[in-house]
């Protein structure tokens, strides 16, 4: 194995990490691991490299495959650049028959990408995602950390509007 | 105890222990995949399903804990009804293309589909493909056949003690994977092909050249290591087409090393010696036995006997060495040997090395004190025996090497140190467990090494002791010997030895050695020379038995220059290298491990015979019948041997009646010096087998070990970069190698490994080195 330092993650964030280490037995040190994917995605601007699981890897005590398995598994782990803005977009059933299509396809063509894809200037990403448990104001989308419900192309192009 | 009732039987069960446990002791069948009785439970195949009375649902039967009143059925409807609809889901997505898959005729899920499954399938959408990678040399993938048991991926975990294998992404997406473009390089990985229960994961040197329904099998016992490890031939048309463990609980469990498993390649060697060759004003050429056998025979008998001398590797068998040594000593000289790796010839008997205790005990115990030992490399499944100890035990493992290597558990205390200061380490540790002794008076204790006493000193505890291969190779052998089974007297520990070949304590028992004969016996009149001796200055005549001196002898290019002086040299070998036929007069080819009958004695004291498995390549004879022959045209007395269960018959008598007296022998601090010269053979390069195991040299193990190694001090001491071409320079030899920085070594030490072509041009002289840019 030669992927052995945690060097790239930053001082912050091994503060962080370590903060999660305290919850849990001094040999369970993977048991922070989720965590440290996230706090070190947050630090690298939303998105994982090998490098960076490499490090969370070195920093806990784990082989890198492992930490791989952890990453890839959960969807809420990005492996390729994302925009400023991350949009989630849920499709799922309950969006779904209120229009979730409509909502995917009026930010395609607000921010000329597809889903999937970053804008040029590097500000927005779409990704379609399963259901965030809003049903109940669908249909609805993720941008940070903060639920926009109720949407309609104007709520849309309203949302965008502030974050460009 | 729980009385539980299955299919209609009364059972008389012990409580607690799971319902396939169960079964499976009472050859009662269950189908299962990820179920194995060696790793963790995993209950994700759902194949196991049975039927138990009052459980609203099938349960698996491999995590299902058996109470007393359980009634089971393994085949009533609502258990077949199960079994039938996992079996249709495991075979959505699970190509059917068994004409075209190696596994195909020995695949588990191929039997348990044909039994169990439905003669029909309903799906008709687009199968999973999933796109393979290579994970290395040994290993080949076909992915898409993979069902997601993950026994491979608990292997790693649980058994490697290395995890390699992952299970990444989730769901219709999830696959068997290495971390991006890693490759699996366990010791152990070969193991993941026999776990497999389907196509996926299938031996890369064996691949596609032989149906399971071609092949027959044979027992075998492995050649390499001193575990001695059972092992099955699969064999077609008198050719080995593939090797496998075979099942021991007392030494290799179901598992086997890569080295004993993939070694059989070398038997097929482009440069396997088929027939007999002799020189003849120079000329080399191809004769019968008998005319081959009397041209030894004439050239030996013109040899004065302390003229005369013997080489042996300690990968032949017990018989082979007895016959040599009778062969020599009938003769009239004692000049045998077979200790190729050792410098230190000081102390004046040899004992076998023994672990003195069974591997099941290792994983019992509570304290292991480990000196120059990389049991991980060298035995792995004693190592695995340890590791076992250090997980379920807590064992406390204590390591003191001249070579920081790479453990798969963790150390409670690791020291690396220069092999000048292990004598005054082991020196400290012996003084602070008895401190009044008086040849202890100038050796100073540090902190650690009363640390490390004060571990040993356990009441109450298992305590282990085991002195490793490694020793073998340093100057203060017999130093680093007394002290490390004094620290065992003293902490009342039990002291084991591994040895380093597949026959190292055999070959001692047969006498191979030339103070000592069959038992330990020591000889009456003058001791002999021993293989220092005898490969520095040269004898008139040799004769060598499985021996390349250049790559097996710890003095490589000193010894193939002696033997390329010495007038006559009989070579019995089942190689012929460019370098025999310039210093042999005669090669005779011998059969090799697995066409040969015989026995090796493994490090646990066991005797364990073996039969041919297949006949050998060529007009190759097995040793001891060349040796009885030889000796019958000697007129060597007491050579009338018909089958080589008569020689196992006249050593194993002697042994078992007498007991060997063993000297007591002393140490001594050695003197520092400024470059240490540090050598041992690498993993896959030990004997002549292995070194032609094509598939092991591409592992990254065997890669590991070319170069010049030094530590990041050293070489900048020594104003070395890595990757730079370096001269080594020693009395009578040298070599041009790349410098890798390494870790692992102590200051002032290179390490250059043997068996190795690229470093058989050196001496291996480790009094000096001279290390320079190249």
């Amino acid at each position: 194995m030669t992927h052995k330092t945690s060097s790239l993650i930053s001082d912050e964030s091994k503060a962080d990490i370590d903060r999660w280490l305290q919850k849990y037995p001094a040999d369970k040190k993977q048991s922070a691991v989720m965590a440290a994917l996230r706090i070190v995605q947050d630090q690298n601007g939303g998105w994982l490299t090998p490098a960076l699981i490499e490090a969370v890897a070195a920093y806990l005590d784990m082989e890198p495959i492992a930490v791989y398995e952890v990453a890839s598994f959960y969807s809420m782990y990005e492996h390729k650049p994302v925009g400023k803005h991350h949009i989630k977009v849920c499709t799922n059933i309950s969006c779904l028959l209120r229009g979730s299509d409509a909502v995917m396809a009026h930010l395609e063509k607000q921010l000329g990408i597809k889903k999937g894809q970053v804008t040029e200037d590097g500000l927005f990403s779409i990704k379609e995602v399963e259901c965030l448990g809003a049903c109940v104001n669908a249909p609805m989308m993720q941008i940070g950390r903060d639920y926009h419900e109720d949407l309609s192309p104007e709520k849309i192009d309203e949302i965008l509007a502030r974050l460009k | 105890m729980a009385r539980i009732e299955i299919d209609g039987k009364t059972y008389e069960v012990e409580a607690g222990k799971t319902l396939i446990e169960i079964t499976d002791a009472h050859g009662i069948e269950i189908p299962r995949f990820c179920y194995h009785k060696k790793l963790s439970v995993a209950a994700s195949c759902r194949m196991c399903l049975v039927d138990v009375a009052n459980a609203p649902k099938p349960l698996p039967a491999c995590a299902t804990p058996v109470w007393d009143g359980m009634k089971i059925q393994t085949r009533s409807p609502r258990a077949i009804n199960a079994q039938k609809a996992v079996m249709e889901f495991l075979l959505i997505n699970h190509p059917l293309d068994c004409p075209i898959c190696d596994q195909g005729g020995e695949c588990e899920l191929q039997d348990v589909a044909v039994a169990y499954g439905k003669d029909r399938t309903r799906f008709i959408e687009e199968k999973r493909i999933v796109i393979d990678k290579n994970i290395g040399a040994l290993i080949s993938t076909a992915f898409t056949r993979c069902i997601h048991c993950t026994r491979c991926v608990r292997f790693g975990e649980e058994i490697a003690g290395v995890k390699e294998l992952g299970a990444t992404q989730r769901g219709d997406h999830m696959r068997i994977d290495t971390y991006m473009t890693d490759t699996v390089n366990s010791e152990l990985s070969g193991n993941v092909i026999d776990l497999c229960p389907v196509g996926a994961l299938t031996a890369k040197p064996s691949r596609f050249a032989a149906r399971p329904w071609e092949l027959h099998t044979a027992h075998g016992i492995a050649p390499h290591d001193a575990f001695g490890s059972h092992l099955e031939f699969h064999i077609r048309r008198n050719q080995v087409m593939r090797v496998v463990p075979r099942e021991n609980v007392a030494l290799n469990e179901v598992w086997l090393s890569d080295r004993d498993r993939f070694s059989y390649q070398g038997l097929y060697a482009q440069d396997r010696l088929t027939a007999p060759m002799i020189k003849k004003d120079g000329q080399w050429q191809t004769v019968d036995w008998e005319s081959a056998l009397l041209f030894a025979a004439e050239g030996l008998k013109k040899i004065p006997a302390k003229q005369l001398g013997g080489l042996a590797s300690a990968t032949a068998t017990v018989e082979e060495l007895y016959l040599l040594q009778k062969l020599l000593r009938g003769l009239g000289s004692n000049n045998i040997d077979h200790r190729l790796q050792q410098v230190d010839f000081s102390e004046k008997t040899t004992k076998a090395p023994f672990l003195n205790q069974r591997p099941a005990d290792l994983a019992q115990a509570d304290v292991v004190l480990l000196v120059c030992a990389n049991l991980r490399k060298q035995q792995p499944l004693l190592n695995h025996r340890l590791r076992q100890a250090v997980l379920h035990n807590h064992a406390e493992v204590i390591r003191i090497n001249v070579y920081d290597y790479p453990q798969n558990f963790p150390v409670s205390h690791n020291l690396t140190v220069a092999p000048h200061q292990l004598v005054a380490t082991l020196a400290g540790i012996a003084k602070a467990l008895d401190e009044a002794q008086p040849a202890f008076k100038n050796i100073e204790i540090s902190e650690q090494q009363r640390a490390i006493a004060a571990c040993l000193q356990k009441n109450n505890k298992k305590i282990k002791v085991l002195l490793g291969e490694a020793a073998d190779n340093l100057p203060q052998l017999a130093s680093i010997r007394t002290l490390t089974a004094l620290i065992a007297k003293l902490t009342f520990a039990t002291f084991s030895e591994t040895g380093r070949y597949a026959n190292s304590a055999g070959a001692i028992l047969a006498g191979a050695l030339p103070q000592q004969t069959l038992a330990g016996q020591a000889i009456s009149g003058e001791t002999g020379l021993n293989a220092q001796q005898m490969l520095s200055q040269s004898l008139q005549a040799y004769v060598l038995l499985g021996f390349e001196p250049e790559l097996d002898s710890i003095m490589g290019a000193t010894a193939l220059q002696t033997l390329q002086n010495a007038p006559f040299v009989v070579a019995i070998n089942g190689f012929c290298t460019e370098a025999m036929q310039g210093y042999a007069n005669v090669l005779l080819p011998m059969a090799l491990f697995a066409e040969t009958s015989g026995t090796y004695v493994n490090n646990s004291g066991d005797w364990q015979r073996f039969t041919a498995a297949v006949a050998p390549v060529g007009s190759a004879r097995p040793a001891w019948k060349i040796l009885r022959v030889l000796a019958n045209l000697l007129d060597v007395h007491d050579f009338a041997y018909t089958a080589s269960d008569e020689i196992l018959n006249e050593v194993k008598m002697l042994c078992e009646t007498s007991a060997q007296t063993v000297e007591d022998s002393t140490w001594v601090l050695s003197a520092p010096q400024a470059l240490c010269y540090l050598t041992e053979p690498a993993i896959y390069a030990g004997d002549a087998l292995v070194r032609r195991a094509t598939a092991l040299q591409a592992t990254a193990d065997a890669q590991a070990c070319h170069g010049a190694h030094v530590n990041q001090r050293t070489a900048d001491k020594l104003r070395l970069s890595a990757g730079q071409q370096v001269k080594l320079s020693q009395n009578g030899g040298s070599a041009i190698l790349p410098l890798v920085i390494d870790a692992a070594l102590a200051d002032d030490c290179v390490l250059v490994y043997t068996g190795l072509a690229e470093s058989a041009g050196l001496a291996h002289d480790v009094g000096t080195i001279d290390l320079t840019a190249a």
